[in-house]
């Protein structure tokens, strides 16, 4: 059945598109460890970076058992090359300052929150049961996310600035999160996953109330980036995997 | 302006419903950012259902050189314990 | 140890009072912070548990070198779990410090200008993979020699961060030993990195207990304050006799010939590590000191903004919850 397997392959697609993104934001994340302003926030963060993690286990996981042809999570993860990584372009962008990185956590998750919302009622039961789990947990990285980018916002100037110039350099990585492509409107038309333009209601509405509350501006620019999750990517994503690929790549044959 | 954050005591309520206990401090800039960091740090494993915040400062200890008087006059209260009463066996559980 | 030569200070107290002090101590009741203590007592304890939170924060410096090359999912998550919970000890510890009079920002601000140390050890390298099993498996072991010994003492708040991080620390050690395992039993390669990865932390691990101290005054005080439990020398030799059989087991080396079993002493006989070295990476000449405390510095500089900022909106709320009251 032709239809049947064009389904399985645009699945895949989807779920990498889901993993990577998780995956790549939970590896930038975990960079502050040990890095962070204060010991209670290094503590949080990391919290964020175990739960992407574990999400890109349930997600990759499910990939690779879509796909079929015996790879697993740690073999998508670790031995794909930059053009089979579908993650989103927000996501690979490198840490900044600390305010930089927060605004990526909150453009992010303003987004992953309600596509997790309505991927509860995936007719896919697999999809549905990942997502009433990671569903928690990003409704609480979304509630931190967001309360820091108020408080910072409207903090002093110079947190001001620095979360005015994090949102500035950002924005125009955002609106890859609500583009459409074939993939996903296959995915979409089979109830499997929702379109990502269904979200930018709900996106827009959460983002203008806790830029308005922070005293942010969200720039006029309309030019949107895109193509990561099509494969292609800035040039950030090649040294990401350069360092997290590095042991599965120098020794091929081991186990860890 | 560096000012340090205040320090908050950490009450946590455990799965089983009994009271909140304490389990620590940490430093936060306010009270809901106080449970936030609570819920990050003191509930890494599982441990908690409800948390309570105080500020450090506002915690009235009793003063350790009251120890006797405070405590030690309850010592001679034995009759409050249910070991100081015989029940003779034939009663039953009581 | 994580507090490595903590100087116990002198006491200038009235004797009856110091009498009273100790005979509390000995009869094994808890010393709490707004309770009257020895001057020297209090400063000795600020050095060693402040040492201790030191030691936690830098630590989590060498182990977090390979959270971003962690080779599976399943590594990379452990691992940061674990660097998490050192992060959340060095918390626990500096709260503790903390009930002593000083706060968390003087002692931050003592361990970047060097008038505070941390423990020797993390300034030693993580080189490979199989570094994050060594140190699991020998520091952490190290670490909890001492740690297990100290929820028993005197000081309260002390003891009872100790029993939360022991607690938490148990499954540190095992982590790192499953790491080696795997490694032992993996390819060629991975043996040679596994054995590579112990023959450069035996030494320095031996090291963190501390040079001998049977004769030391400091030792003396600190022991009949019961802030120190064991001697060094103690502590090292259960940890030699812990972890040989360990090695064994592995199919690895301990890189000392010395290393035999003595029936006499019902322990292993094994060489003392290169004392001069030790003193030098104290003094701050070890292969790391400068880029741990560099980094350290780094975070607390750059995250400055980020503390006033969240200080200011929350004065701001403050002031605005008053006027609309």
């Amino acid at each position: 059945m032709a239809v049947a397997l064009d389904l399985d392959v645009a699945l895949f697609e989807g779920l990498c598109r889901l993993g990577d993104s998780t995956l790549v934001l939970g590896h930038r994340v975990s960079e502050w460890c040990g890095h962070a302003p204060v010991l209670e926030e290094d503590i949080a963060l990391a919290n964020v970076a175990l739960d992407l993690i574990g999400q890109t286990q349930l997600w990759l996981g499910l990939a690779a058992e879509v796909e079929g042809r015996g790879r697993d999570a740690d073999r998508l993860a670790f031995r794909r090359d930059v053009w089979d990584f579908r993650n989103l372009l927000l996501v690979e962008r490198p840490n900044g300052d600390f305010g930089h990185t927060l605004m990526r956590q909150f453009l992010f998750d303003a987004w992953h929150q309600p596509m997790l919302k309505a991927l509860e009622d995936s007719h896919d039961p697999r999809i549905a049961a990942i997502a009433a789990k990671a569903g928690k947990e990003v409704a609480y990285h979304l509630e931190r996310s967001a309360d820091l980018v108020i408080r910072l916002g409207d903090g002093t100037a110079e947190s001001h600035g620095r979360m005015q110039t994090a949102l500035d350099r950002l924005w125009p990585y955002t609106g890859e999160m609500m583009m459409s492509d074939d993939t996903d409107r296959a995915l979409a038309e089979a109830g499997i996953i929702p379109a990502p333009d269904s979200i930018r209601p709900q996106w827009d509405a959460v983002v203008a109330e806790v830029l308005a509350e922070a005293t942010l501006k969200a720039p006029d620019q309309a030019y949107m980036h895109k193509g990561g999750k099509q494969g292609t990517h800035s040039e950030h994503l090649g040294h990401m995997l350069a360092t997290m690929q590095w042991l599965q790549r120098a020794y091929p044959d081991s186990t860890w | 302006m560096s000012s340090e954050w205040p320090l908050w005591e950490i009450f946590i309520r455990g799965q089983h419903g009994l009271n909140h206990r304490h389990v620590g401090s940490l430093h936060a800039p306010d009270a809901e950012m106080a449970v936030k960091h609570a819920r990050d740090v003191y509930t890494r494993r599982n441990e908690g259902v409800s948390i309570w915040v105080v500020p450090s400062n506002a915690i009235t200890a009793s003063s350790p050189s009251d120890k006797g008087p405070l405590f030690e006059p309850s010592n001679a209260k034995v009759y409050r314990h249910p070991t100081f009463f015989d029940i003779p066996e034939d009663v039953g559980k009581m | 140890m994580y507090a490595q030569m903590v100087k116990s200070e002198a006491s200038n107290d009235d004797p009856a009072l110091l009498a009273a002090f100790q005979a509390r101590i000995d009869a094994g009741e808890k010393i709490e912070p707004k309770e009257w203590m020895p001057e020297g007592y209090r400063k000795t304890l600020i050095r060693q548990i402040g040492q201790h939170a030191h030691s936690e924060i830098v630590g989590q410096l060498p182990e977090g070198n390979w959270i971003t090359r962690a080779p599976t999912l399943e590594r990379k998550a452990i691992l940061l779990a674990k660097v998490q919970d050192e992060a959340g000890h060095g918390l626990y510890l500096y709260c503790a410090a903390e009930t002593l009079g000083v706060s968390r920002d003087e002692l931050t601000e003592a361990l970047l200008s060097g008038k505070m140390k941390y423990s020797s050890i993390f300034n030693y390298p993580t080189l490979t993979w199989a570094d994050m099993g060594a140190v699991g498996w020998l520091v952490d072991g190290a670490a909890i020699m001492n740690q297990v010994p100290l929820q028993r003492t005197s000081f309260g708040p002390y003891a009872r961060a100790m029993v939360r991080i022991c607690k938490e620390e148990s499954f540190h050690q095992r982590q790192g030993y499953d790491i080696m395992m795997k490694l032992a039993q993996g390819t060629p390669e991975q043996k040679a990195m596994a054995q590579d990865a112990l023959n450069r932390f035996w030494y320095p691990s031996l090291m963190m207990f501390g040079p001998s101290d049977k004769d030391s005054v400091h030792s003396a005080q600190s022991m009949a304050w019961k802030i120190k439990m064991n001697t060094n020398d103690e502590l090292r030799q259960k940890f030699v006799d812990q972890t040989v059989p360990q090695a064994e087991y592995l199919g690895l080396t301990v890189p000392d010939p010395a290393v035999k079993w003595n029936e006499e002493k019902g322990g292993y006989d094994f060489s003392e590590p290169d004392w001069a070295e030790f003193f030098e990476v104290i003094k701050g000449n070890g292969p790391c000191n400068a880029e741990r405390i560099e980094a350290r510095q780094k975070a607390w500089d750059d995250g400055a903004w980020f503390r006033d900022g969240l200080m200011a909106h929350a004065a701001k709320q403050r002031t605005a919850k008053v006027a609309a009251e």
